[in-house]
């Protein structure tokens, strides 16, 4: 274990809030100035079976952890036994006396506590943090402050249980203050929650699955009645949810919705409708190891090709994959707002490691952080200038601005008046046409999943399916451009080294590290689809080799670069639904570039 | 307005005799007299279509429409309800697109007692498709799916609907179009989900004509709101066996829509967002 850095595993049963005491244990650290990550990992189960987070503090932002630990809460003695190989030398263990035998550690008689102050088991997990805090050597002033803010319920006797457990602890090692300034810890789906609330979304729909439901959670809590104006709608299916949203994009609602593999499988019909009828729609894809139901509560990046596959026929749409929750919360407005200015469905890929892991969150990271662009601005992102269609809500009252129908691109096709006068699906230049929503007084907004004329009325007509047909790509090179603006690849580690990694999503902040600690060049393209060709060859400029590693079995993002003309000179994937460790991929990458 | 102006320029392609004629010229008119007496303005009617021959009322009508995939028209329906209840949404579906492909959605705008229509074209054939069985066609229906006769029994849409909640449920037929145009009014007016299976008859695959016209018979209105009766009425003719068949509302009951217990929130502007966010972001730092 480095200097200044601190890792700690807490395990347990399930039921015993073990995800909730590891965020406990990150917001500690990221108030002492640690950036940090936590990884947690459970069987898809309600009660019993073996939880297990793991919570690393660093100087400098991070997204992963490491096999060692530094220090272990056992609040059983399954986590002994699964884990005792991690601790490192110096180590500590801290247990529930009640239901752990370990003499080298620091016993905590956690019932003895509870009874005293009449509680329940469920409070145990406060008498262990206490004691973590005292253990670690951590001020109690800071440690009450932070518990103070995470029990939200009970606070005063949860303070007193905790305080029990620091008075029966004792200090083994010091984890000291860092210089950073404290930032706050979030998960990816809640960041990924702030950033639906700051796209203007007005509707989020999903049908409960992991790894998305703690977004729908986080959401229906905080953005619900009163909060923030996001209605959390749970339809009876996928099939549902996204069509659902396509009736809010037609009446003029911006709704996302979030889904993982099985659920989006069901949604590719609706998909082909978003891009023939020209409806944005944003759809949250978290990423689990299939294929099928496969491992319901682990990770995977398995879906990208799916992301950029999915539906019959060919229509444009936008793929983009964070790499972690800052990441997450700028790219998924960017993500609203391209998709509500294209019309066409935006695919926001995040794995499960992002989605349920939790990151050291800056709430205002400006691109002239000497870090370089590990977090993209949402600034930055977002002004460019406003786009036409920014409404969350019902259309303003009073007339609406005029309207002429801009002239066709060939001169053979009519602009209008057609049937109707509004043309929804006016051809031009750009491809995008003029939005309007119901009810318009006058004029008729129509929109079709069947081949169209401008106005909306089918058609089988070859000349007008061609016209169409192109009128959509020209929107997809135009979205294309724009990207290219927007910082879509990042390069992290050495920038300047020949040798590099291709990486996406969660593993940016791994590659990263240990890009800096090896001297490689990382590449992390954030959009996928349009890809963004020149800010990748910019990216890959003066590289002579580069290694592909993906959560994978196949290399997805390798195949996609080698229609591009790059062709990795080896890879490493990981398949059993955990995510790498920053050790493990060390070796890995030493063994394969040997 | 007059009705005649809703029926648009678009080519119409349904064969001669087809009851879709009848549903859209009692829609048409039906339209024209609400928007002319302010009981529901044009502009704020929205028609969602399947796919099917009903479909292509959305290209035959001057509507503001949304014609969306085969089954889902409900779930659009919804959407758009959810965004702007002001709006006043027509599903019209077919009885393959709306009892098959899209039986859930059907049953969970029962559930939740959405306030749109939802008006089935009954032909108990898919004609798109060219005449296989559909989940109302009688038992031992031969299309060119099941030479020999269809094997499974029909489904009962109006005790479905029933069973599932639905607060107005009623059953129309295209030979009878001035009832079938009442119906639709008091289905349009009903707050709630509205529900409406129009006995539709197919001149090419499945004409009917015959039969419903020695059997159909109007229900009487006044035990419309006992859920007994309506048991009742639902359970008359079971699509297949010789009953008599009754037409108009089979029952209604007021209860509260998804749309009032599940408001629109007020506008939050982007400056209250970003107070939002900095309240979240302040409570972890």
């Amino acid at each position: 274990v480095e200097a200044g850095e601190v890792s700690v595993l807490i395990g347990g049963k399930a039921g015993e809030g073990i995800s909730s005491a590891g965020q406990v244990i990150a917001h500690l650290l990221g108030q002492l100035g640690y950036r940090v990550h936590m990884y947690f990992d459970y069987p898809s189960l309600i009660k019993g079976g073996h939880n297990f987070a793991i919570v690393r503090g660093a100087g400098k932002q991070i997204g992963a952890v490491g096999n060692r630990v530094d220090l272990i809460l056992a609040l059983d003695q399954e986590t002994l036994r699964v884990h005792e190989g991690r601790l490192s030398g110096g180590g500590v263990v801290v247990y529930n006396s009640d239901a752990v035998k370990y003499t080298p550690g620091i016993g905590i008689p956690v019932q003895a506590i509870l009874s005293s102050e009449q509680a329940p088991p469920v409070m145990g997990n406060s008498a262990i943090l206490g004691a973590f805090t005292r253990a670690a050597g951590i001020e109690w002033s800071l440690a009450e402050r932070v518990f103070s803010k995470a029990f939200r319920k009970e606070t005063s006797r949860n303070l007193r249980i905790a305080r029990k457990g620091y008075e029966a602890s004792e200090e083994r090692l010091r984890v000291p203050p860092l210089g950073n300034a404290p930032l706050p810890a979030f998960t990816g789906n809640e960041a990924m929650g702030i950033g639906l609330v700051e796209a203007g979304t007005g509707v989020y729909l999903s049908y409960p699955m992991s790894p998305t439901s703690n977004l729908m959670h986080f959401l229906a809590a905080r953005a619900g009645d009163g909060g923030a104006g996001v209605r959390v709608i749970q339809p009876e299916s996928e099939i549902a949810v996204i069509l659902m949203a396509l009736g809010c994009a037609y009446a003029g609602t911006r709704a996302a919705v979030g889904t993982s593999g099985g659920g989006f499988s069901l949604m590719a019909e609706a998909l082909g409708l978003a891009g023939m009828a020209e409806l944005p729609a944003l759809i949250v894809l978290g990423q689990r190891a299939g294929p099928s139901t496969g491992l319901a509560t682990y990770t995977a990046q398995a879906d990208l090709e799916f992301a950029i596959h999915a539906g019959h026929g060919e229509f444009p749409r936008l793929v983009i994959a964070p790499g972690d929750a800052g990441e997450a919360r700028a790219w998924i407005r960017a993500a609203m707002d391209l998709a509500w200015k294209y019309q066409l469905p935006a695919l926001f890929l995040p794995d499960r490691i992002v989605c349920e892991g939790m990151y050291s969150l800056d709430p205002a990271v400006s691109l002239d952080d000497p870090r370089g662009p590990v977090l993209a601005d949402p600034g930055v992102l977002h002004q460019r200038g406003p786009y036409p269609p920014g409404r969350s809500r019902l259309p303003p009252e009073g007339p609406l601005p005029p309207w002429t129908a801009p002239p066709p691109p060939e001169p053979s096709l009519p602009a209008g008046p057609g049937i109707h006068p509004y043309l929804r699906y006016a051809l031009t230049e750009s491809g995008i046409s003029p939005l309007r929503f119901p009810p318009a007084k006058g004029e008729l907004v129509r929109v079709n999943s069947h081949a169209h004329d401008p106005d909306g009325t089918t058609t089988e007509d070859p000349g007008m399916t061609r016209a169409m047909a192109e009128k959509r790509q020209r929107k997809m090179a135009g979205l294309a451009r724009e990207l290219e603006g927007m910082r879509p690849v990042n390069v992290l580690g050495d920038p300047d080294a020949r040798t590099a990694v291709l990486c996406w999503g969660s593993n940016k902040g791994i590659c990263g590290e240990l890009g800096e600690k090896l001297g490689l060049r990382v590449v992390q393209p954030v959009a996928l689809w349009p890809f963004p060709e020149e800010s990748f060859a910019m990216a890959m400029d003066g590289v002579d080799r580069f290694y592909g590693v993906e959560t994978n079995e196949t290399g997805q993002l390798a195949r996609l670069v080698r229609g591009y003309g790059y062709r990795a000179s080896g890879m490493v994937l990981k398949y059993d639904g955990r995510p790498f460790m920053v050790d493990e991929l060390g070796q890995e990458l030493r063994r394969v570039m040997a | 307005m007059k009705g005649t102006g809703l029926i648009s320029r678009a080519k119409n392609t349904w064969c001669p005799g087809c009851g879709n004629f009848a549903i859209q010229h009692a829609l048409k008119d039906l339209l024209a007299e609400m928007d002319t007496e302010g009981t529901l303005p044009l502009e704020r009617v929205v028609l969602v279509a399947g796919i099917g021959q009903h479909g292509k009322l959305f290209d035959f009508m001057n509507l503001n429409g949304f014609y969306a995939l085969h089954g889902r028209t409900i779930p659009v329906a919804a959407g758009i309800r959810l965004a702007n209840p002001d709006l006043s949404v027509i599903c019209v579906a077919g009885d393959g697109d709306c009892y098959a492909e899209g039986l859930e959605h059907l049953v969970f705008a029962a559930k939740r007692n959405l306030d749109i229509t939802v008006l089935v074209h009954d032909n108990r054939v898919y004609g798109l498709t060219t005449g296989q069985f559909t989940p109302t066609s009688a038992y031992g229906y031969r299309g060119h799916s099941t030479p020999v006769g269809e094997r499974e029994q029909p489904l009962n849409p109006l005790g479905l609907m029933l069973a599932s909640g639905a607060t107005f449920i009623g059953r129309g037929y295209t030979g009878r179009r001035d009832e079938l145009k009442r119906l639709i009014r008091e289905a349009l007016l009903h707050r709630g989900f509205s529900f409406v299976d129009i006995l539709q008859v197919c001149a090419t695959y499945n004409n009917l004509t015959s039969y419903y016209e020695e059997r159909v018979y109007s229900w009487p209105e006044g035990d419309a709101g006992d859920r007994g009766a309506a048991y009742g009425k639902a359970g008359e003719w079971d699509y297949s066996a010789d009953a008599r068949i009754g037409l108009g509302v089979m029952y209604r009951h007021p209860a509260p829509t998804f749309e009032e217990s599940y408001p629109v929130p007020p506008e939050f502007s982007p400056t209250e967002r970003a107070g939002w966010v900095s309240r979240v972001l302040d409570e972890r730092s």
